[in-house]
C-alpha cells in the first residue's frame, strides 16, 4: 500500500510536468488497422527494438574496445574471454546486427508489396530507405572493428569496389580508407563513423521515420474492403502483440549467442596475401557476385563500372518508387511494380544462395 | 601519287633488305659451328650431344664445343677442324682433370661465375672415388656420372641430378646396384634405408630442401663415409643442441672407450627413423637395453625418463581434449591454447634433455611443464563450467521469456474477447 502511494506521488509529479496522462490518453485513442496482412507490420517495431539492443550492447562494448591495430583484436578477445558476460554482449551485438539488417529487408519488401509507400507516405518510404543505407554502413564499418583476417580482407575487397565508381571512385576510396589501403587510419575512421557519425544521423532519420508513421498512421493495403479491416487500439492491443514479437526475437538471439557465440577468427595480417574465397557480409553478397559475374566489357563499357552505375541508378529508382508508381497513389493495384519487386527479391536471394553454394567463386 | 608509289617501293625494299640480312646472319651463325653441323647428321650416340648441349649451363655462358674439346669449329673440313688443339673425348680416367682444367682455374672461372668454388678437383682426389680412380679403377664415379656430360644443369636446378631430391637416386644408381657394387664389399641398402628415414620424409613429403641428403653427411666432391669418431661432428652440423647435451653426458666417454659411434648407436645411420619415446624405457624397442641390464642405474634412469614423459604426454592430451570441448561449446580459450603450446614445446625440450642424462635438469624442465599444465587445467575446467553456466542461464531465461510470452498472449486473447463482446 505504501509503495502504491509512493508510485502515485511520483506519477503525479511527472504527470504535472510532462503531461503523461494526455500522452497515455492519445495512445489509447490511437487506432491501428488490423487485417490479414497485419503480420508484416510488426517487423517495423522489431527493427526498432533490435536497434535499441544495438545501442545498449554497443555502449557496453565501447567500454573495453580499443580502435588501434595493436589493440583492436586483443580487446575483442579480452571482451570474449575475460570480461564477465562480455561474450554475451559481443555475440548479442553481432547477431543482432545481422538479424536487424535481415529484418529491415523484410520490412522494406513487405512495405513495397503492400504498396504502403503510396501517397501520402512517400517520405516515410524515403526515410526508411535511407535507414537501410545507414544500417548497411553500420554493418560495413562495424565488420572491420575486430580487425580479424576475414573483416580486413572483406573491407579491402569492399573498398576496391567503391574505388571503381566513375569520376569519384578513387577519391571516395581514399576518403573511406584514410589512405590508399586498409590501415590503422581506416580502423580509427570506421570506429568514429560507427559510434559517432552514424548514430547521430540515425537519431534524426529514425526520428523522422517514426514521426511520419505517427502522423500519417499505418497504411491500409489496396483492394481490401472496409469490412476486411478492423481498427484496434494502439495501446494496449498493438503494443502487446509487438512486445510479444520482441521477446520472441530476444529469446532467439539468446539461443544463437549461447550455441553459436560470434567468432573472433584469426588476427589480420596486413602483409599476408588475400585468402581464397574472401567474401563481404551476406547482405552485400548480391552486389559482390554481380560484379564478379558481369563480363569484363559490355560493348565498350567496363563491366564493373556498368554494374556499379547500374546499382546506383537502381537504388535511386527504388528510393523514388512512391513517385513513380502513380497507379498505387490512385489506390489502384500496380502489378508492374509488384512483378519488378519480385524479380529484384528473387535475384537477391538466388544470387546470394548461388555464392554460398559455390565457395570458390 | 608518284610520291606514294615511291614510298611503297621503298618500304618493300627495306623489308626485303632486313629479311635477307637476318637470313644471312642465321646461316652464318650456323656455318660457324661445324661440330654441330656434322654431329647433327651422325648416328644416335654422336648426335645426342647436339641436342643435350642446348640446355647445358656452359652453353648459357657462351662456351662451345671447342671450349672443352679443342679443335677449330670454323673449319668445314674434318681434318682442318680437328687440328692440333683437338682433345677429342677423354677417357673416364682423364675426366676429372679434363673438367678440372677450367674448374680449378680461378682466373677463368671468375670471368663466368666469381662465386663458384674451384676446389672440386682437389677434393675429388681425397674422396674414395678419386682414390680408387687413381689406382686405375674406372668403375668409380667421375664428374659426368653425377653431373651429366652435355646436358649439365646448375646444381640448384630442380632437374639437376645433384638437386637434393634427385641426389639419393643419383647415388643409388651405383650404390644400390648389387652387380655393380659386388667387388667393393660394402652394403647396397643405403638408398633404401635412407628413403625410410626422417630425413627422407622431410625432403620428399614436406619438400624441405634443408633436410639431410647423401652429400650433407658424406661430402660431395670429397665423398667419404665418416669415421666412427666423425659421425657426432657430422650430426652436430644440424643438431647442435642434442649433440652438445650428449657431449656433457657420461655416455660420451663410455662410447669413446667402447669405440661406439655416438649418434649412430641409438639412431642408426642411413635409416634414421623419427625419434620415438619407445626408444627409452624398458620396452622391446628401448635402445637403452642394448647396454644396460635390469637393476643397473642406466636401466632405472631410462625407465624414469619414459614414465615421466608418458605421464606428461597424457596430461597434455587430456588438456587438449578439455580445451577442444570448451571451444566446441563456444567458450573463448585461445589464451589457454597458447599456454598449452608452451607445454608442448617443453615436451620437445624434455625429450632432447634425455641426451644429457642429467636427471635434475630433466626433472626441472618437466616440472615447469607440469606447472603450466596445472594452470591450463584450471582454466580449462573453468571454461567448461562457464559453458555449463551459459546453458543453465539460457534455460532459465528461456523459461522466463516463455512464461512472459504466454502471459502476454493470454492478455491479448482476453482483450480481443472483450472487444468482441
Amino acid at each position: 500500500m505504501r509503495m502504491k502511494k509512493i508510485g502515485r506521488v511520483i506519477y503525479s509529479h511527472l504527470d504535472q510536468r510532462l503531461r503523461l496522462s494526455s500522452l497515455i490518453e492519445m495512445a489509447k485513442k490511437k487506432k491501428v488497422p488490423e487485417h490479414k496482412f497485419s503480420f508484416w507490420y510488426y517487423f517495423g517495431g522489431i527493427c526498432l527494438f533490435l536497434f535499441f539492443i544495438q545501442v545498449v550492447t554497443g555502449i557496453m562494448l565501447a567500454l573495453y574496445y580499443k580502435p588501434t591495430v595493436d589493440g583492436a583484436y586483443e580487446s575483442v578477445k579480452f571482451i570474449m574471454g575475460e570480461v564477465r558476460f562480455g561474450w554475451l554482449i559481443r555475440s548479442f551485438h553481432s547477431w543482432t546486427a545481422n538479424i536487424l539488417i535481415g529484418t529491415i529487408f523484410i520490412h522494406m519488401f513487405s512495405t513495397f508489396f503492400l504498396k504502403a509507400y503510396r501517397n501520402p507516405r512517400e517520405l516515410t518510404w524515403v526515410s526508411g530507405f535511407l535507414l537501410l543505407l545507414i544500417f548497411l554502413a553500420f554493418g560495413f564499418s562495424g565488420y572491420l572493428l575486430p580487425w580479424n583476417e576475414l573483416s580486413f580482407f572483406a573491407t579491402r575487397v569492399g573498398t576496391d569496389i567503391a574505388g571503381t565508381i566513375p569520376l569519384i571512385g578513387k577519391q571516395l576510396k581514399n576518403f573511406i580508407l584514410g589512405g590508399p589501403d586498409v590501415s590503422e587510419f581506416t580502423l580509427q575512421r570506421f570506429f568514429w563513423f560507427h559510434v559517432i557519425v552514424l548514430p547521430l544521423i540515425t537519431v534524426f532519420v529514425l526520428g523522422l521515420h517514426i514521426l511520419l508513421v505517427q502522423i500519417l498512421g499505418m497504411s491500409k493495403p489496396i483492394g481490401l474492403k472496409e469490412k476486411q479491416i478492423k481498427e484496434v487500439p494502439f495501446f494496449p492491443n498493438f503494443i502487446l502483440k509487438d512486445s510479444l514479437g520482441w521477446i520472441l526475437i530476444l529469446s532467439l538471439i539468446g539461443i544463437l549467442c549461447v550455441f553459436f557465440p560470434w567468432e573472433i577468427g584469426k588476427k589480420a595480417d596486413m602483409f599476408s596475401p588475400t585468402p581464397l574465397g574472401i567474401k563481404p557480409e551476406w547482405y552485400f553478397i548480391f552486389m559482390f557476385t554481380t560484379l564478379k559475374l558481369i563480363p569484363s566489357h559490355v560493348f565498350t563499357i567496363k563491366g564493373e563500372v556498368l554494374a556499379i552505375v547500374g546499382f546506383i541508378f537502381g537504388a535511386l529508382l527504388w528510393m523514388l518508387v512512391p513517385y513513380l508508381d502513380r497507379r498505387a497513389s490512385r489506390e489502384k493495384k500496380s502489378p508492374f511494380f509488384s512483378i519488378a519487386g519480385l524479380i529484384i527479391l528473387l535475384y537477391i536471394i538466388l544470387i546470394t544462395l548461388y555464392t554460398y553454394l559455390h565457395p570458390r567463386l | 601519287m608518284k610520291e606514294m608509289k615511291f614510298n611503297k617501293f621503298y618500304f618493300i625494299f627495306l623489308g626485303l633488305m632486313i629479311l635477307s640480312l637476318f637470313l644471312l646472319q642465321v646461316t652464318e651463325a650456323e656455318a660457324q659451328n661445324s661440330c654441330l653441323e656434322c654431329h647433327r647428321e651422325l648416328e644416335d650416340g654422336l648426335r645426342a650431344p647436339v641436342e643435350a648441349f642446348k640446355n647445358d649451363i656452359h652453353q648459357k655462358f657462351g662456351l662451345t664445343c671447342v671450349s672443352c674439346h679443342g679443335g677449330n669449329e670454323k673449319e668445314d673440313d674434318l681434318e682442318s677442324a680437328k687440328d692440333s688443339s683437338f682433345k677429342g673425348t677423354p677417357g673416364r680416367k682423364q675426366i676429372p682433370a679434363f673438367c678440372g682444367d677450367c674448374h680449378q682455374d680461378s682466373d677463368y672461372i671468375r670471368k663466368y661465375n666469381p662465386s663458384l668454388r674451384i676446389d672440386q678437383l682437389g677434393l675429388y682426389w681425397t674422396s674414395q672415388h678419386g682414390k680408387l680412380l687413381k689406382k686405375g679403377d674406372i668403375k668409380v664415379a667421375v664428374c659426368i656420372d653425377c653431373h651429366g656430360s652435355h646436358g649439365i644443369l646448375e646444381a640448384s636446378h630442380p632437374k639437376s641430378l645433384v638437386f637434393p631430391w634427385n641426389l639419393p637416386s643419383m647415388c643409388g644408381r651405383c650404390h644400390s646396384d648389387k652387380e655393380y657394387m659386388r667387388e667393393y664389399s660394402i652394403p647396397i641398402t643405403q638408398e633404401k634405408d635412407y628413403r625410410e628415414s626422417v630425413h627422407a620424409r622431410a625432403l620428399f613429403e614436406k619438400k624441405d630442401l634443408s633436410a639431410a641428403v647423401c652429400n650433407d653427411c658424406h661430402g660431395n666432391h670429397g665423398a667419404m663415409p665418416p669415421g666412427v669418431s666423425a659421425i657426432a661432428f657430422v650430426c652436430h652440423q644440424c643438431h647442435p643442441s642434442a649433440s652438445e647435451l650428449f657431449s656433457q653426458s657420461p655416455h660420451k666417454e663410455a662410447f669413446g672407450e667402447m669405440g661406439i659411434s655416438e649418434c649412430e648407436a641409438c639412431h642408426e645411420n642411413h635409416r634414421i627413423l623419427p625419434p620415438r619415446d619407445e626408444m627409452l624405457g624398458t620396452g622391446e624397442e628401448s635402445v637403452c637395453l642394448n647396454c644396460h641390464e635390469q637393476g643397473s642405474k642406466g636401466f632405472e634412469v631410462s625407465s624414469l625418463y619414459r614414465n615421466r614423459i608418458e605421464s606428461f604426454k597424457n596430461k597434455i592430451k587430456k588438456m587438449e581434449e578439455i580445451l577442444e570441448t570448451a571451444e566446441r561449446k563456444g567458450v573463448e580459450v585461445s589464451e589457454s591454447k597458447f599456454d598449452l603450446r608452451e607445454a608442448q614445446n617443453l615436451l620437445v625440450m624434455v625429450r632432447n634433455l634425455t641426451h644429457s642424462l642429467n636427471v635434475d635438469d630433466f626433472e626441472k624442465k618437466i616440472n615447469e611443464g607440469e606447472e603450466i599444465l596445472s594452470s591450463v587445467q584450471e582454466k580449462g575446467e573453468k571454461a567448461l563450467n562457464e559453458a555449463k553456466f551459459r546453458k543453465r542461464g539460457l534455460i532459465i531465461a528461456t523459461i522466463f521469456i516463455f512464461l512472459l510470452a504466454t502471459a502476454i498472449f493470454l492478455k491479448i486473447k482476453k482483450i480481443e474477447k472483450k472487444i468482441e463482446r
